[in-house]
């Protein structure tokens, strides 16, 4: 049976309590996408300014939500700041496919070969701090928790890149 | 020694009927606190369904044969326990559901759409559960009727203050009878007449209260309640509606198929009567018996004593969280057992509710985290989601004392 500890890491925790980057950026320039989890009600707000080279130059995090979906934007605040907007989908998939999650799965294309862990297509991307959320695996309700943020990101980048 | 009806329920003896209740969870005995979610189910409830389909499995209504004949029996006599059980009229103003949901959808398909245009007023409350809310949304988009809200007072209570002007000119009041998430009781048959004096029909949803308390639905002075089975002990997969005669007389069928026909013919058809217009295809059959079983449960307990009981163990549980908590735990609504029934949502420290309910799952107790199907309700205690602590016949007071443990593991585990 996994353990509260397997869901709640330390550096989870320290997220939650110390949330990063968070905040509002004036929007526009920056884009404000809103992402909502029907489920629990938690919402959160991405505030993103992507330079012309398509850069993220800032994000800010608002909104509410449980230790795992408030950790989980906090930490991909700090790992896509600086980061361009391919490298942002790459971490974007890395972090999904960790979360067993495979947008592409059915095309074949980006699935995990669950007999032998073998991945095809997972960019090799170093999730760093990210790593901690690896556990909310075994809790698959929380997996939209650790998602919200990721998913509200993309809307974002979307956004972004059509208003360039 | 017989019991009287004034006799205290015994938990443990009531316990011991349901046989979910037996069970752990990672090694723990179940502490089941969601029955505003959902009920469990006593042995009588599962023995009846199985015993159906066991020995009178058959399609209801049309069969010559012993066994169709049985099983049609079967589902109307539990028609008849469950007009007993709110004291309708008829059997024919029972309506067999897929759940309570589909009930308020009935009442706005068929009376709404027949009988609201544009502009036409319906009351709503600011504690409605979405299946009160969105089905008259859908109205709204589909007729451009208007929908007021009447508000809550501070302490969690319908704010009648502006009744009379909201009701001005309405043609439906349909209101809760009890919050899912405040546990307040609303004034039903003091709403009621005031919906009859401005000309309006009302709507009660009686999901919660119906299965917590005695219901008579002429002392009540509703036209229309609706309720579901599965949080009254019985199955899933049915739900009710009982509607006025005369109203339900005169309304459209709501699905059309088998069962709510008298005849057809290539150019038409005309309805069955009346409740069998609104049961278009074939029934819950086995889940009317279980219904049946459930309610006959319940009245062998006496629904007086159910309620006593509950409003025993929601007073344990203000005195005991308080007692254990105080500032540390706000419990939403009224704060007096007498107003409200054992849903007990609450705020814990500044613990999000997934979080609170995670770690009280470890613990084997369950409680319901989230907004509860009652979004703008959450809005206006300006909260995304509660969590939710719902009594029920079967708990005692050792449930409450096993969720205020489980909080206090809760509280020091996130302890900053």
């Amino acid at each position: 049976m996994p353990g509260l500890e397997d869901l709640y890491r330390e550096i989870i925790l320290d997220h939650y309590r110390n949330p990063r980057n968070r905040g509002e950026l004036e929007s526009p320039p920056a884009t404000r996408t809103e992402g909502f989890n029907p489920l629990c009600g938690d919402e959160i707000v991405v505030y993103l300014d992507l330079d012309d080279a398509g850069v993220v130059q800032d994000i800010r995090i608002g909104g509410q939500g449980c230790s795992i979906s408030q950790s989980s934007a906090s930490m991909m605040s700090a790992a896509v700041k600086g980061k361009t907007v391919d490298e942002v989908h790459d971490l974007t998939r890395a972090f999904k496919a960790m979360m067993s999650i495979h947008e592409n799965a059915l095309e074949g294309s980006d699935a995990t070969d669950a007999a032998t862990g073998e991945t095809d297509g997972i960019p090799d991307v170093k999730l760093g701090d990210l790593e901690a959320l690896r556990g909310v695996v075994k809790f698959p309700v929380r997996i939209k928790c650790a998602t919200l943020a990721w998913n509200t990101l993309a809307q974002g980048l979307e956004e972004a890149s059509t208003e360039a | 020694m017989a019991l009287t009806t004034t006799d205290p329920l015994d938990a443990a003896l009531v316990k011991a009927d349901f046989p979910l209740l037996a069970r752990t969870v990672h090694g723990k005995p179940i502490v089941y606190l969601d029955s505003a979610a959902t009920s469990q189910k006593p042995t009588v409830v599962l023995d009846a369904m199985q015993h159906y389909y066991e020995t009178i499995n058959a399609n209801v209504h049309r069969g010559v044969y012993a066994i169709a004949e049985e099983a049609t029996n079967a589902l109307e006599a539990a028609r008849g326990t469950t007009r007993r059980f709110v004291n309708a009229r008829s059997d024919a103003e029972i309506v067999f559901t897929k759940n309570a949901t589909e009930a308020l959808n009935l009442v706005v398909q068929s009376w709404g759409r027949t009988n609201l245009s544009e502009g036409d007023v319906v009351v709503l409350s600011h504690m409605e559960h979405h299946a009160n809310i969105v089905p008259w949304q859908m109205l709204q988009a589909e007729k451009g009727i208007e929908i007021r809200w009447i508000p809550l007072d501070p302490e969690g209570r319908l704010d009648l203050t502006d009744l009379d002007r909201l009701l001005d000119g309405a043609k439906v009041l349909a209101v809760t009878a009890m919050s899912n998430v405040l546990g307040t009781f609303n004034p039903v048959r003091r709403l009621t007449d005031a919906a009859r004096t401005a000309g309006a029909i009302s709507v009660i949803d009686g999901c919660q209260s119906v299965p917590h308390s005695a219901t008579d639905v002429q002392e009540l002075g509703a036209d229309f309640l609706a309720f579901s089975a599965h949080k009254l002990c019985g199955p899933t997969g049915i739900g009710v509606l009982y509607g006025r005669e005369e109203l339900l007389d005169a309304m459209p069928p709501f699905l059309g198929g088998g069962e709510m026909i008298r005849d057809v013919t290539l150019d038409g058809f005309t309805t069955n009567d009346l409740p069998w217009k609104f049961e278009a295809g074939t029934p819950p059959i086995a889940e009317a018996i279980g219904l049946g079983a459930a309610i006959d449960y319940l009245s062998s307990l006496g629904m007086d004593r159910v309620r006593a009981h509950e409003k025993a163990i929601t007073t344990y549980a203000f005195d005991t969280l308080t007692d254990r908590f105080g500032d540390d735990l706000r419990i939403h609504g009224p704060q007096n057992a007498d107003e409200r029934g054992g849903v007990l949502s609450f705020a814990f420290k500044d613990l999000h509710p997934h979080d609170i309910s995670q770690v009280l799952d470890q613990h084997a107790v369950c409680v319901r985290a989230g907004h509860h199907c009652a979004k703008p309700l959450m809005k206006i205690l300006g909260v995304g989601a509660t969590a939710r602590a719902s009594v029920y016949v079967y708990n005692d007071t050792s449930d409450i004392d096993a969720l205020a443990d489980a909080l206090d593991a809760t509280g020091d585990f996130f302890a900053f």
